[in-house]
C-alpha cells in the first residue's frame, strides 16, 4: 500500500535532523496559524498563489530562493563547524549524515536558491524593461514557479522522511546506482530535480519567446537593456542545456528503477558517460546563473555612475560569445578522466578563452564608472565587491583550466574555494545587488541604506575569511568533502574559515534586520516617483509598484536608454506627458492551474520516490485532468476599463511631474 | 496633442493594439511579429514558443542519441542489432508514421476551410495511424523482451529501449493530446485558441517524424547493416 514507506523512514535515532525538522515544522505551523488567524488566506489565494502576473511570480520566486538560501547556509555552517570539531576527532556529524549535508548544500544552493533568485529577478524585470505587460505565457509562468516550489518541498521533506542523497550535488554513477545507494536519497534528488527542471525549462521557453517576440514598439535588438540581453543568453542556455539534464537523470532513473545499464559497472554500462552528460548541462548551468548577474551589474554600474553603459555593443557580443563557448568547455570538470593531452589541451584553451569574454565585460564596467558621478548606494557596493573579488575567482579559474595544474588541484579545496569565489561574488552578490536595486520597484519603498551597508561590509569580510583559507588548505593538499581531519598543518586555516562563517552569520542577520527595519519604516522610505535611483531604462518610467498592466500605453522606444531620454525631454519641456486618451486593457485572468499542477506533481514525486505506484497513477490522472480543465476554459482574459486605466495612470503622471519640477530645482 | 514621449500616434478609437490576446489569433494587427514592432500576435507567439519547446525536446533526444552512439557496441555478449531488428516491421512503421504526418497536414488544411467533418476525419485517421505505429513498436518490444533481449540485458539494449521508447512515449502522449483536442474542437468549434493548438499539434507531430527518421537511419539501418 505504501511502497517502501514505513516508520523506519523517520530518523528517530538521529537528534540533529529530527530536531531541525521539528523546528522547521513548528515554524511553518506557526506561520500557517498566523495567516489563518489574520484571515489572509483569501487574499493570498486570489492575489498570490493563483496569480499569473509576472511581477508577483517574480517576487514569489525570490521569497522561495531566500528561504532556501538560508537552508543551504545552515548546511554550510554545519560543514565548516564539523571540519573544525573533527580535527583528530569524530566531530558531531557521523559520515552518512555529513555526506547528506554537503550533497544537500550544493543541490539546494544551485537549484533552489541561485536559480529561483535569478529567474525571479528576470521574471520581475524583463517585461518591465521591454516595456510590455506580461510574459508570453503568463499561466505557464505560474506553472513553472510552482513546479520549482515542488522540487524544493521534496528536498526538504527528505529531511524528515527518509534521507537525502550522499553522492554529492551531482550524483556521479556508479555511486548513485542502487548497488551503492540502495536508499531513497538519490531518488529524492532525481525527482525533485526532474520536476523543478521541467519548471525551469518552461521558464526558458517563456522568456526566450517574450524577449524575441514581445518588445515595446521601436525596441530593436540593439536597443534592449543589457539585463534583457543577458537574460536572453541565459534562457537560451536553459533551453539548450536543461534537456540534457532531463535526459541524463532519466537514464539514471531507468538504471535505478527498471534495471537498465546506462552507467552501471556491469553489462557494458559507461560511468564516464554520466560525467560527460551531466557536465554538458553543468557547465552551461554556471553561465545560466552568472549571465543574468552580469546584466544586473551592467544596469547598476550605468545607473549609479549616471552614464550610459560603456561599450554596449561589445557587451552584447561578449554575452553571446560566452553563451556559445560555455557549451565547449565541459570536459575541464574532469581533465583527470584521461582523455589524452590533445583533448585536454583543446578544452583547456576553450576554458581560458571564455575569460576573454568576461574580461571585456570587466573593462566595460570599469570604463562605465570612469568619468562618471559614482554614487555609492548599497547596490553599487555589491557591484564593486563583485568586480574585485570575481576577478580573483576568475583568475584561479584560468589557473585550473591548465590541465597539468588541474591534475594537482582536482577535487581539492582550492577548487571548492574557486567556484565559491565566482559563484558567491558573481551570482549571490548579483542577486543581493538586484534585490536591493529593484526592491523599491516591487514594493514602493526602498530598503534601509544603513543596515544594507552594514550587511554588505560584514558579509564581504566574512566571505573573504572563509574562502581565502580554503584556497590555502587546497594548495596544502586538502581534498574536498572530508568528514574528519588528521593533518595539523590544515587546522589553523580551518579555524579561520569557521570564524569567517560566524562573521557571515552576522551578515545574514544584518540582511534580515535590513528587511525588518525597512518594512517597519516603509512610510519614511516611500518612493513616490517610481524612479528612486535616477534610472535609465523603462522599468523606472512606471509607478512603484507598477499597476497590473505595467504600462497604460506601451512606450515608443527610440534609443538604448528610453527612460533617460524621456526624462531629458520632460525636463526641457517642463512637463510630463499630458492628457492622453486611454484604451481598455485586456489582461490574463488568474488561474489556480499552476498550484494544482504542482500539488499533483508533489504526489507523483513522493509516490515515485517511495514506490507507491497507485499514488503516482492518481497524480498523473490529476495532472492530466488539470490540464484539460485549463484547456477547456472559455474566458482567459479580463478587461480593465479605460476609466480605470486613466485613473491609475494620472496618479503616476502627477507624481512624475512633481519629480520633474524637483529635478529642475535641486534642493 | 503635442509630441510627447509617451504618446503613440495611434487612433484612440482602436482598442489597445498591444493587448495580450490581440487580434484573436491570426496576426491581423499592426505588430510586425519581429519584436521591435511591438508584441507579436498571440498566434505567432504561441507557435514560436512551441517551436522553442520542440527544439529543447530535440536536444533531449540528442542526449539519448549520444548515449546510444556510445553504448551501441556495448552488447555485453548479448544480441546485437543485426540479430534483433526486423527491417520489414520498421519499414511499415516508418510508412505508417510518415503517412500520419501527411493526413495531419490534410487535417490542418481542412481546418483552414473550417470544415468540421473533414478536420475531424483526418485527425481521426492521423490518430489511428499513430496508434498502429505504437502497436507495432510495442509488439517489437514485447518480442525482444520475450527473447531475453530486454533493456537489462546489456547497455546497448538499455540505450535502444530508452531512445526508441522515448519516441514511443512522445507518440503516446501525442495521441492523448490529439484525442483531447478532437473532443475540444467538437465542443468549441474553430475558436482561435483551438486553431492555435491544432497548429502546435501539427508542429509536434512533424517533429516526431524528424526524430523517427533519425532513429530509422541511425538505429535500425546502421544497426542492421553488417
Amino acid at each position: 500500500m505504501l511502497g517502501k514507506l514505513d516508520w523506519s523512514a523517520i530518523p528517530f535515532d538521529q537528534p540533529i535532523p529530527l530536531g531541525a525538522a521539528f523546528a522547521v515544522f513548528l515554524a511553518a505551523a506557526a506561520v500557517l496559524c498566523w495567516i489563518s488567524l489574520k484571515g489572509y488566506w483569501p487574499y493570498l489565494w486570489s492575489e498570490w498563489i493563483t496569480s499569473v502576473d509576472h511581477k508577483r511570480i517574480g517576487v514569489m520566486y525570490i521569497v522561495l530562493a531566500m528561504l532556501m538560501l538560508l537552508r543551504g547556509f545552515v548546511d554550510a555552517i554545519m560543514m565548516r563547524t564539523q571540519q573544525v570539531l573533527a580535527i583528530h576527532g569524530p566531530g558531531y556529524l557521523p559520515p552518512e549524515h555529513y555526506d547528506q549535508i554537503f550533497s544537500a548544500h550544493g543541490t539546494i544552493m544551485i537549484f533552489f536558491a541561485a536559480m529561483p533568485f535569478m529567474i525571479g529577478l528576470m521574471n520581475f524585470v524583463v517585461p518591465l524593461q521591454l516595456g510590455i505587460r506580461d510574459v508570453a505565457f503568463p499561466t505557464l509562468n505560474s506553472v513553472s514557479f510552482w513546479l520549482t516550489a515542488t522540487g524544493a518541498l521534496l528536498v526538504n521533506i527528505s529531511l524528515v522522511i527518509g534521507e537525502f542523497a550522499r553522492t554529492g550535488w551531482l550524483p556521479y554513477a556508479p555511486l548513485s546506482e542502487t548497488t551503492y545507494s540502495p536508499g531513497v536519497g538519490v531518488d529524492y534528488y532525481l525527482w525533485s530535480i526532474q520536476i523543478s527542471g521541467v519548471g525551469t525549462l518552461l521558464t526558458g521557453v517563456n522568456l526566450v519567446t517574450t524577449i524575441l517576440k514581445m518588445r515595446a514598439p521601436g525596441m530593436g535588438y540593439l536597443r534592449m537593456p543589457m539585463f534583457c540581453w543577458t537574460s536572453l543568453a541565459s534562457n537560451l542556455l536553459i533551453v539548450a542545456a536543461f534537456p540534457i539534464l532531463t535526459a541524463t537523470l532519466a537514464m539514471l532513473t531507468l538504471d535505478r528503477y527498471l534495471g537498465f545499464h546506462f552507467f552501471t559497472n556491469e553489462a557494458g554500462g559507461n560511468q564516464m558517460m554520466f560525467v560527460n552528460l551531466i557536465w554538458a548541462w553543468g557547465h552551461p548551468e554556471v553561465y545560466i546563473l552568472v549571465l543574468p548577474a552580469f546584466g544586473i551589474f551592467s544596469e547598476i554600474f550605468s545607473t549609479f555612475s549616471s552614464k550610459p553603459l560603456f561599450g554596449y555593443r561589445s557587451m552584447v557580443a561578449a554575452t553571446m560569445f560566452i553563451c556559445i563557448v560555455s557549451f565547449m568547455v565541459w570536459l575541464h570538470h574532469f581533465f583527470t578522466m584521461g582523455a589524452g593531452a590533445d583533448v585536454n589541451a583543446a578544452f583547456g584553451i576553450a576554458t581560458s578563452v571564455i575569460a576573454v569574454g568576461t574580461g571585456v565585460k570587466i573593462y566595460n564596467w570599469l570604463f562605465t564608472m570612469y568619468g562618471g558621478r559614482v554614487r555609492f548606494d548599497t547596490p553599487m557596493l555589491w557591484a564593486l565587491a563583485f568586480v574585485t573579488t570575481f576577478t580573483i575567482g576568475g583568475m584561479t579559474g584560468v589557473l585550473l583550466a591548465v590541465p597539468p595544474a588541474d591534475f594537482v588541484l582536482h577535487n581539492s579545496l582550492f577548487l571548492v574555494a574557486h567556484f565559491h569565489n565566482v559563484i558567491i561574488s558573481g551570482v549571490l552578490f548579483g542577486a543581493f545587488a538586484g534585490f536591493t536595486y529593484w526592491f523599491p520597484k516591487a514594493f514602493g519603498f526602498r530598503l534601509h541604506e544603513g543596515w544594507g551597508k552594514a550587511a554588505f561590509w560584514v558579509t564581504l569580510v566574512g566571505y573573504m575569511l572563509v574562502f581565502v583559507p580554503l584556497y590555502i588548505v587546497g594548495l596544502l593538499g586538502m581534498t574536498r568533502r572530508l568528514q574528519h581531519i588528521d593533518m595539523d598543518l590544515w587546522a589553523p586555516w580551518l579555524v579561520v574559515a569557521a570564524f569567517g562563517v560566524l562573521v557571515m552569520i552576522i551578515g545574514a542577520a544584518l540582511q534580515i534586520m535590513q528587511l525588518v527595519v525597512s518594512i517597519r519604516h516603509r512610510d519614511k522610505l516611500r518612493d513616490e516617483t517610481g524612479d528612486p535611483w535616477d534610472g535609465r531604462s523603462l522599468e523606472w518610467s512606471t509607478s512603484s509598484p507598477p499597476p497590473a498592466f505595467n504600462f497604460a500605453r506601451l512606450p515608443h522606444v527610440e534609443n538604448e536608454e528610453p527612460y533617460w531620454s524621456i526624462k531629458q525631454r520632460g525636463i526641457k519641456e517642463q512637463s510630463a506627458e499630458t492628457e492622453t486618451a486611454y484604451d481598455p486593457i485586456e489582461m490574463p485572468r488568474n488561474s489556480p492551474t499552476g498550484f494544482v499542477t504542482a500539488f499533483f506533481s508533489t504526489l507523483i514525486g513522493f509516490a515515485l520516490i517511495w514506490h507507491i505506484w497507485w499514488l503516482a497513477i492518481v497524480g498523473f490522472i490529476g495532472a492530466y485532468a488539470t490540464f484539460v480543465v485549463f484547456a477547456w476554459r472559455d474566458h482567459g482574459d479580463y478587461e480593465i476599463s479605460a476609466d480605470e486605466v486613466a485613473r491609475i495612470d494620472r496618479h503616476r503622471q502627477a507624481a512624475q511631474l512633481a519629480w520633474l519640477r524637483n529635478w529642475e530645482r535641486p534642493a | 496633442m503635442s509630441d510627447h514621449a509617451f504618446t503613440i500616434s495611434a487612433d484612440s478609437r482602436i482598442r489597445d493594439p498591444y493587448r495580450l490576446n490581440r487580434a484573436g489569433g491570426h496576426g491581423t494587427g499592426s505588430a510586425t511579429g519581429h519584436g521591435q514592432g511591438g508584441p507579436a500576435s498571440k498566434f505567432v507567439t504561441v507557435a514560436y514558443g512551441f517551436w522553442i519547446f520542440l527544439l529543447s525536446d530535440i536536444i533531449m533526444f540528442s542526449a539519448f542519441f549520444a548515449a546510444y552512439a556510445v553504448l551501441a557496441k556495448a552488447t555485453a555478449g548479448g544480441p546485437t542489432g543485426k540479430d534483433l531488428f526486423e527491417p520489414a516491421r520498421v519499414a511499415v512503421q516508418t510508412g505508417v508514421l510518415l503517412t500520419s504526418s501527411f493526413t495531419g497536414g490534410l487535417a490542418t488544411l481542412a481546418s483552414h476551410r473550417r470544415s468540421m467533418a473533414a478536420t475531424q476525419f483526418w485527425l481521426l485517421i492521423t490518430g489511428l495511424l499513430g496508434a498502429a505505429f505504437l502497436f507495432l513498436e510495442v509488439q517489437e518490444f514485447a518480442t525482444m523482451i520475450g527473447e531475453q533481449a530486454g533493456p537489462s540485458r546489456s547497455a546497448f539494449l538499455s540505450a535502444f529501449f530508452a531512445l526508441v521508447g522515448c519516441h514511443g512515449t512522445h507518440v503516446a502522449l501525442g495521441l492523448l493530446w490529439l484525442g483531447t483536442m478532437m473532443a475540444q474542437l467538437w465542443v468549441k468549434g474553430f475558436r482561435p485558441d483551438i486553431l492555435r493548438r491544432l497548429h502546435c499539434f501539427g508542429l509536434f507531430w512533424h517533429a516526431l517524424d524528424i526524430i523517427w527518421v533519425a532513429i530509422f537511419t541511425l538505429v535500425y539501418l546502421l544497426g542492421a547493416s553488417p
